[in-house]
């Protein structure tokens, strides 16, 4: 079918195309010719491959072979020795800098490597909606092979040595929680899969839904047998139709074929599973508030002790683990626990998945090994900032994590450096913020979020949180004092100290950390009662600039508050006092007459 | 509004979904969720309704229905257009884009015009943050929205 | 058709391996597997239309031996809709912006003519287990 025989790739990425590369696949392409081999090798320049530091590159497919800082005059050695003779040309592999062995396969770099599969292993690779499809790569092998060979026993020391830890937030040890949900006895016990991905900007848990929802269901036995569980819910949004869809297929289907319901793989073990729906509630996301909901109450948290491990669902053992905790176990159970201690860091093994987005290049879902750095994950694989702006910080973990500053950009990513930086591992949401965002207004964002989405339940969470949002209006609008930010941090440390819940303990994270790290831009609007980054209103002043304005009168017209005065020809004056800042007159100037400051 | 009307069919079809449940403890959120897609929202009658068919108290249907974002008292127009304002497109300028819609429409987020077409709704990432800014019509999203292009989306939907 | 042991299970996988085309690059197999990311995000961006012109345009140029799947997220979110080609024995690759029209051009070239469309190819950085 394929009439090329070969493909020679020339990275034509802005960076290798600035060293040359376009001139690079001319003469690769006029060698090709002169040699008679058009029909059958194409010289293709594609999009940038990410390794702008080697550039410019040149990937040979099949052969695989990647070459790196590959000169315009290389093209003649590459076509005579690796086109005509199938040599590669030494001298132009990729060699590592640590061991300096050369490598010429893409899928041995390093660079690479900083992206391992491990949760997201099936997506965009399967057909979600096919069983046949998860069954060919090894699906629910893993729920057979510890039915027919393993105890629950054996099961949960294998789960506890792998060194899993809950990937919706907490980071409790997954082999721990199975543990606890064992031990106790009862004549019913329930597994749960939280699925009430409430984090805005955090959705790796739809996405393994969506793309591998057997993955999640097998799981789900798994921990059923290990615990002594025959049923589990999956508490999802509503607001995620398409997983619901899939998953209720996938349900459907390994139903049909035996892989749950009644003497699974003919041995003693039953499971199956059901789907309840959330409605819109961001603290359901705690486990005992879930737990209420899918008992169709409010979904209010209560205190632990009692853990659910004891007292769950109607009052039965349970465990709950998130989707991408379960994403992970299958690969654990046919890989072996030591293979995936082998990835990570000391305390957080295996990998983590972070959906990039904001301010940054490449947003999508990005799946790396723990102990990874963030400069890494934000520069290398995320592509750095856009439109060429400064990093200014990044936000991880949701309404519950903090605020990350270009200091701490080296930090190893695992639970307990989060943490100790003031932020948290959380669902995996990752925004990174330029020059351009105000932390203030962000902080003020997320208290809204919390105020918002607060349940009620207990004081310092209800009533705390909105004090804080109050004081981060006060300031954004011009009006704080110094006596608000002492406020804020004694407040912050109180909320901490006294919620109910793991929500509430950690809402005051966005306003603390900022305060932390951006204290500068809190005097700033306090003091000096100014925005830097230009972006809350009330402290904005809109100014014509006199070298520039012509009198065209577009500004004056369009003013809504006629305080703009002026004549045809003559430089246009603003009046501060009655000015509305709506930036009107910004947008209507067409000679960059009107600045913002 | 006929489509908004309380009508008996609408009320056995609810029945009929109830009587089909084994168990009736516990599925009071199921039950809801149904009444909701059957009713479009939730007034005081189908709540009521609810807690006689479950045999709970109206205080505690009125509790669940109030505490999740999803259930609505109120009717909604004939169009929904839900705002993302998920962190990813906050910092891309969600909140203009709100206000422009707000501006246009003179509604409030959570509010129907007076001629019951359009829902303004404020909603926490619907996970396209790709695509941040993103509003979503019915259903169908719109991505990297800039204030200019409001006025023309809702024009696609003011004579439908 | 239920699946009555592991072994069965394991039998049934070995027979699904050879039928669908997957695995590393370099086994040799008779299908060419074309695979649309159809996530939330994906579909919000276009990927049905890109899916049903493909599958169209296929029908058109009368191709057989070709198997379109509507996948999860490739995680290339800055430029869905995405598109994987993986020819047997060859590097799987990744393109994005896929709109219904390049996607005829994927077809057309890549499918039919074993020739990459070069502007819409993205890197496809990560490692599966």
């Amino acid at each position: 079918m394929s009439a090329y025989r070969m493909h020679l790739l020339v990275c034509g990425g802005t960076g290798c195309r600035a060293s040359e590369s376009k001139l690079l696949a001319e003469n690769l392409q006029a060698l090709v010719m002169t040699a008679g081999m058009g029909r059958e090798v194409q010289v293709v320049i594609t999009g940038c491959f990410g390794f702008c530091e080697k550039g410019p590159i040149v990937k040979v497919l099949p052969d695989n072979v990647f070459y790196v800082e590959v000169k315009p005059s290389d093209a003649e050695e590459i076509v005579s020795e690796h086109v005509l003779k199938g040599r590669p040309v030494d001298r132009l592999l990729y060699v590592e800098p640590e061991q300096k062995g050369k490598v010429s396969s893409h899928g041995e770099m390093p660079f690479y490597k900083k992206q391992l599969r491990i949760a997201l292993r099936n997506c965009g690779f399967i057909n979600p909606e096919d069983i046949e499809e998860y069954i060919s790569v090894d699906g629910y092998q893993a729920l057979g092979k510890v039915l027919t060979e393993m105890t629950p026993e054996a099961l949960v020391t294998l789960m506890k040595k792998s060194g899993l830890r809950g990937r919706g937030g907490g980071g409790f040890p997954t082999g721990l929680k199975w543990e606890a949900a064992a031990r106790n006895r009862a004549d019913v016990k329930y597994i749960i899969c939280n699925a009430d991905e409430g984090d805005p900007g955090a959705f790796m848990d739809r996405s393994i839904l969506e793309g591998d929802p057997h993955s999640v269901l097998e799981s789900m036995a798994i921990a059923g047998y290990a615990t002594g569980a025959r049923f589990g819910y999956i508490y999802i949004r509503a607001e995620y139709p398409l997983a619901v869809h899939r998953l209720e297929i996938a349900i459907a289907q390994a139903q049909q074929m035996g892989l749950l319901g009644e003497r699974i793989f003919g041995t003693g073990f039953s499971f199956d599973i059901a789907i309840k729906f959330g409605a819109g509630a961001f603290v359901c996301g705690e486990e005992t508030a879930l737990i209420h909901s899918i008992e169709g109450e409010r979904g209010e948290p209560t205190n632990k002790p009692p853990f659910p491990a004891e007292s769950g669902l109607w009052g039965k053992p349970t465990c709950v683990n998130n989707v991408e905790t379960f994403a992970n176990v299958p690969p654990i159970i046919l890989k072996g626990a030591e293979w995936f201690a082998s990835i990570g860091s000391e305390k957080s093994k295996g990998t983590k998945v972070f959906a990039l987005a904001g301010k940054i290049n490449n947003v999508g879902l990005v799946e790396v090994p723990m102990g990874i750095r963030l400069r890494e994950i934000i520069f290398d694989i995320g592509g750095g900032i856009r439109d060429g702006k400064k990093f200014k910080s990044v936000q991880t973990g949701g309404p519950s994590g903090g605020c990350i500053p270009a200091s701490a950009l080296d930090t190893p990513m695992d639970y307990e450096n989060l943490t100790c930086i003031g932020s948290m591992m959380g669902s995996g949401g990752m925004i990174v913020l330029d020059e351009d965002d105000c932390m203030v207004n962000v902080a003020k964002f997320y208290l809204e979020f919390t105020c918002d989405e607060s349940c009620g339940k207990c004081t310092p969470c209800r009533v705390g949180n909105k004090r804080l949002h109050e004081a981060l209006t006060r300031i954004t609008e011009g009006k704080g004092t110094m006596a608000d930010l002492d406020n804020l941090k004694e407040l912050g440390a109180i909320i901490k100290d006294t919620a109910l819940c793991g929500l509430g303990q950690t809402s005051p994270n966005p306003v603390l950390s900022t305060m932390k790290y951006f204290w500068d831009e809190y005097l700033a609007h306090v003091v000096d009662k100014k925005c830097p980054a230009g972006v809350c209103t009330a402290l904005l002043s809109y100014y014509i600039l006199p070298g520039k304005c012509i009198g065209c009168t577009a500004c004056k017209r369009v003013c809504p508050a006629s305080c703009i005065s002026g004549e045809v020809k003559k430089v246009h004056e603003i009046d501060q006092a009655r000015c509305i800042k709506c930036g009107a007159c910004l947008k209507a100037c067409k000679f960059g007459a009107i600045s913002k400051k | 509004m006929c489509k908004n009307a309380l009508t008996e069919e609408k009320f056995r079809e609810l029945d009929s979904y109830v009587d089909t449940l084994p168990e009736k403890h516990g599925m009071l959120i199921s039950v809801l969720h149904r009444a909701q897609g059957i009713f479009g929202y939730l007034p005081k009658e189908v709540q009521l309704h609810v807690a006689r068919s479950l045999n709970l108290t109206a205080a505690k249907v009125y509790g669940v229905v109030s505490f999740y974002s999803y259930f609505t008292e109120e009717p909604r127009g004939d169009h929904i257009i839900n705002v993302c304002t998920g962190t990813a497109c906050f910092v891309r300028g969600a909140e203009g884009i709100l206000k422009e819609l707000e501006n246009h429409l003179g509604i409030k987020s959570g509010q129907t015009t007076p001629d019951g077409r359009f829902t303004i709704d404020a909603l926490r990432c619907v996970g396209a943050c790709g695509l941040a800014p993103v509003i979503m019509v019915d259903g169908k999203v719109y991505g990297r929205v800039k204030t200019g292009e409001v006025t023309g989306i809702v024009k696609e939907y003011a004579e439908v | 058709m239920g699946i009555k042991s592991l072994d069965e299970l394991k039998a049934l996988r070995d027979k699904l391996k050879t039928d669908i085309n997957v695995r590393a690059s370099g086994e040799i197999k008779s299908n060419t597997r074309v695979i649309v990311g159809m996530a939330t995000c994906g579909i919000a961006a276009g990927a049905r239309p890109v899916f049903s012109a493909m599958v169209d345009e296929a029908r058109l140029l009368d191709l057989a031996r070709v198997t379109f799947v509507q996948s999860g997220c490739m995680g290339a979110c800055h430029s869905e809709p995405t598109v994987e080609v993986r020819v047997p024995g060859e590097e799987p690759i990744l393109y994005g912006n896929v709109t219904p029209e390049t996607a005829r051009d994927i077809i057309r070239k890549h499918i039919r003519s074993g020739e990459l469309v070069q502007n819409l190819i993205i890197g496809r950085p990560f490692e599966t287990v």
